[in-house]
């Protein structure tokens, strides 16, 4: 517009002419946003359309579990996966009361429960107190062990399992009541690492401050410390709960799995050792497993995928 | 305040020290013993100096060498394709589009499933696709079991990273992209010279991430193809597993270790050469 009132201004027409034209140009301008605007609305039209069409493609994979899920065990097989169930393999809720009932779904949720929770809440607390034990003392002993923990993040689960599960049965923690143990163990590397990187970036003048008003270490710790690493708390939180609930090898390993089977242990124990496979209670479990994960996610997707993402840049 | 600190030590310090000390330093520097040594239990173990190593790479009939192809190969395509998917998508939604939030929700989901769950999700999907196009079910063919992972993997991760991406993409400054505009840049070259170097550091992340996602995957594995057929879609992970647990006998447990031992320092590097480029990026920008 500018370069036209101006084009205009050169070639000597008044300034009469110039509003003239400027009204006109307007308009232009005014219709040129207006095709601009409709070019992105059709091309955010198109982009939709093909979101919807992925998303679609992205759903199928469970939306087939759970139709099969309701097919006598006889009707499935690979050959009719694709088909919807009809009213000869139609089988009501027969493989979820299996599944329920004598197949221990619902002890392997409770302990699936009960592990993911002590673990987490035991990672929190006792590796928030090591973070800001470490990050607040400098010296050689605590710089080491910084190290080791970071390492330790590194190195695949596969280097230690045998030994590790060895170490557990001796120590009589093989028991889904003090696997949290274990857990706290190995899943220290990750949270102490992104503890001591938050706590690096407040300042130390606070918790002193705390400390000459009268407050003893454990009291700092809890009024000052931890209501300012709540976000940091949360994210680490997640993370390491979508690690335990979902872990398979470690408590496989370490747990005497003739009695207690968390859930992924649960599903892998459906394949017997032949390779033959109970399908229809098998998938039942995967939609029972599904459901408490798709009510938590939608609970807390905001706080999830924030902590996830904060998680990820730090780590 | 040190001071003060300092002599609480045992109530801070103590419980995180004694549980990583059980979970982790004992079990990792016993590991590393045993990798010398012949065993069938734990109290009752020979020495034998760099046996299992030098087994693993001759003598070996699950050779580690082939897996780590397997998983090298793996770990190729899928980074290309779960980055490329993801940074598509991320572009997708930081456009304003109608219920973006909902299609990140979705996308992110798998995450959230575990390994086994997925593996055997894909295994029914998969095998009911193979056999409705007249193929060997994915137990007996390595090429479906190789690619069933990909799409697996890429099902799982893609989410994850478009969450990275899109939070790369919606820290670039506005006016970068109006000054681009307004010197006559399309939407592709704005992408290619103004968005992706700008999300420099996110591509590095994500790449290392799905690396090492990647080199360490054993529960998918485990539940979409065991392996099968004959140890041809074993990875790396499931490989030293199989080593330790598939067999009894003398040699086995050693050379297990050994394999772990091998593979924990292929993952180190991997991470460290992480890092390292990482703090780079870092001092660049």
């Amino acid at each position: 517009m500018n370069e036209k009132e101006l084009k205009d201004l050169k070639k000597g027409n008044g300034p009469n002419i110039a509003k003239e034209s400027e009204s006109q140009e307007r308009k232009e301008s005014r219709e040129e946003s207006k095709k601009l605007k409709q070019k992105e609305n059709t091309a955010n039209i198109l982009i939709m359309v093909a979101l919807i069409a992925f998303s679609i493609a992205f759903v199928y994979p469970v939306f087939m579990i759970l139709f099969n899920s309701f097919k006598v065990g006889s009707a499935f097989s690979t050959n009719t996966a694709f088909n919807l169930p009809n009213g000869d393999t139609f089988s009501k809720l027969d493989n979820y009361i299996d599944a329920i009932k004598s197949k221990g779904f619902s002890q392997s949720l409770f302990y699936s429960f009960f592990i993911t929770i002590s673990s987490v809440a035991a990672i929190l607390l006792c590796c928030s107190m090591c973070a800001w034990f470490i990050s607040r003392i400098r010296n050689w002993f605590t710089e080491v062990l910084y190290y080791i923990f970071v390492f330790s993040m590194i190195v695949p689960f596969q280097m230690v399992m045998f030994t590790l599960s060895k170490t557990a049965d001796k120590l009589n923690l093989n028991t889904p009541y003090v696997i949290w143990i274990i857990y706290l163990g190995f899943g220290a590397g990750l949270a102490v690492f992104m503890f001591c990187g938050f706590l690096k970036s407040i300042p130390i003048e606070i918790e002193e401050a705390a400390m000459i008003d009268g407050c003893n270490p454990i009291q700092t710790f809890f009024m000052i410390v931890i209501p300012m690493l709540k976000p940091t708390m949360i994210s680490v939180g997640i993370l390491e709960a979508m690690w335990v609930w979902n872990d398979y090898l470690l408590p496989y390993l370490v747990l005497d799995i003739k009695k207690y089977k968390t859930i992924p242990i649960l599903i892998q124990y459906f394949r017997g050792s032949y390779g033959k496979v109970e399908w229809g209670p098998l998938m039942a479990c995967i939609m029972l497993t599904i459901i408490p994960i798709v009510i938590v996610y939608i609970a807390g997707q905001k706080h999830i995928i924030k902590g996830v993402a904060a998680g990820a840049v730090k780590g | 305040m040190e001071k003060a600190l300092k002599r609480y030590w045992p109530i801070f310090i103590l419980p995180t020290l004694a549980a990583f000390a059980i979970g982790f330093i004992y079990p990792f520097a016993q590991g590393l013993y045993l990798s010398f040594c012949q065993f069938r239990t734990i109290d009752k173990v020979k020495w034998v100096g760099f046996d299992n190593y030098v087994k693993a790479f001759t003598w070996d009939p699950q050779p580690l060498t082939d897996s780590m192809k397997f998983t090298v190969a793996f770990a190729l395509v899928s980074i290309v394709l779960i980055n490329l998917g993801g940074f598509v998508l991320a572009l997708a939604l930081t456009r304003g589009v109608k219920g973006t939030n909902i299609f990140r929700t979705l996308f992110f989901m798998p995450n959230l499933i575990g390994g086994i769950v997925l593996g055997y999700i894909w295994n029914v999907l998969i095998n009911g696709f193979l056999s409705l196009i007249g193929k060997p079910l994915i137990e007996l063919n390595p090429t479906a079991g190789f690619w069933g992972l990909v799409v697996l993997m890429c099902w799982q991760q893609m989410g994850y990273m478009m969450i990275i991406y899109i939070a790369g993409l919606q820290s670039v400054p506005e006016e970068l992209i109006e000054a681009a505009k307004i010197d006559g840049a399309t939407k592709w070259i704005t992408l290619i010279k103004v968005k992706v170097p700008m999300v420099m550091s996110s591509i590095t992340i994500c790449v290392f991430l799905t690396l090492s996602n990647s080199f360490k995957l054993f529960d998918q594995n485990l539940a979409l193809t065991r392996g099968e057929p004959g140890d041809q879609t074993a990875m790396m992970a499931l490989n030293i597993y199989n080593t330790f647990y598939g067999r009894s006998g003398q040699v086995w447990k050693g050379l297990g270790q050994a394999k772990a031992v091998i593979f924990c320092i292929i993952v180190v590097v991997l991470s460290l050469a992480q890092l390292l480029t990482t703090r780079k990026r870092e001092v660049q920008q």
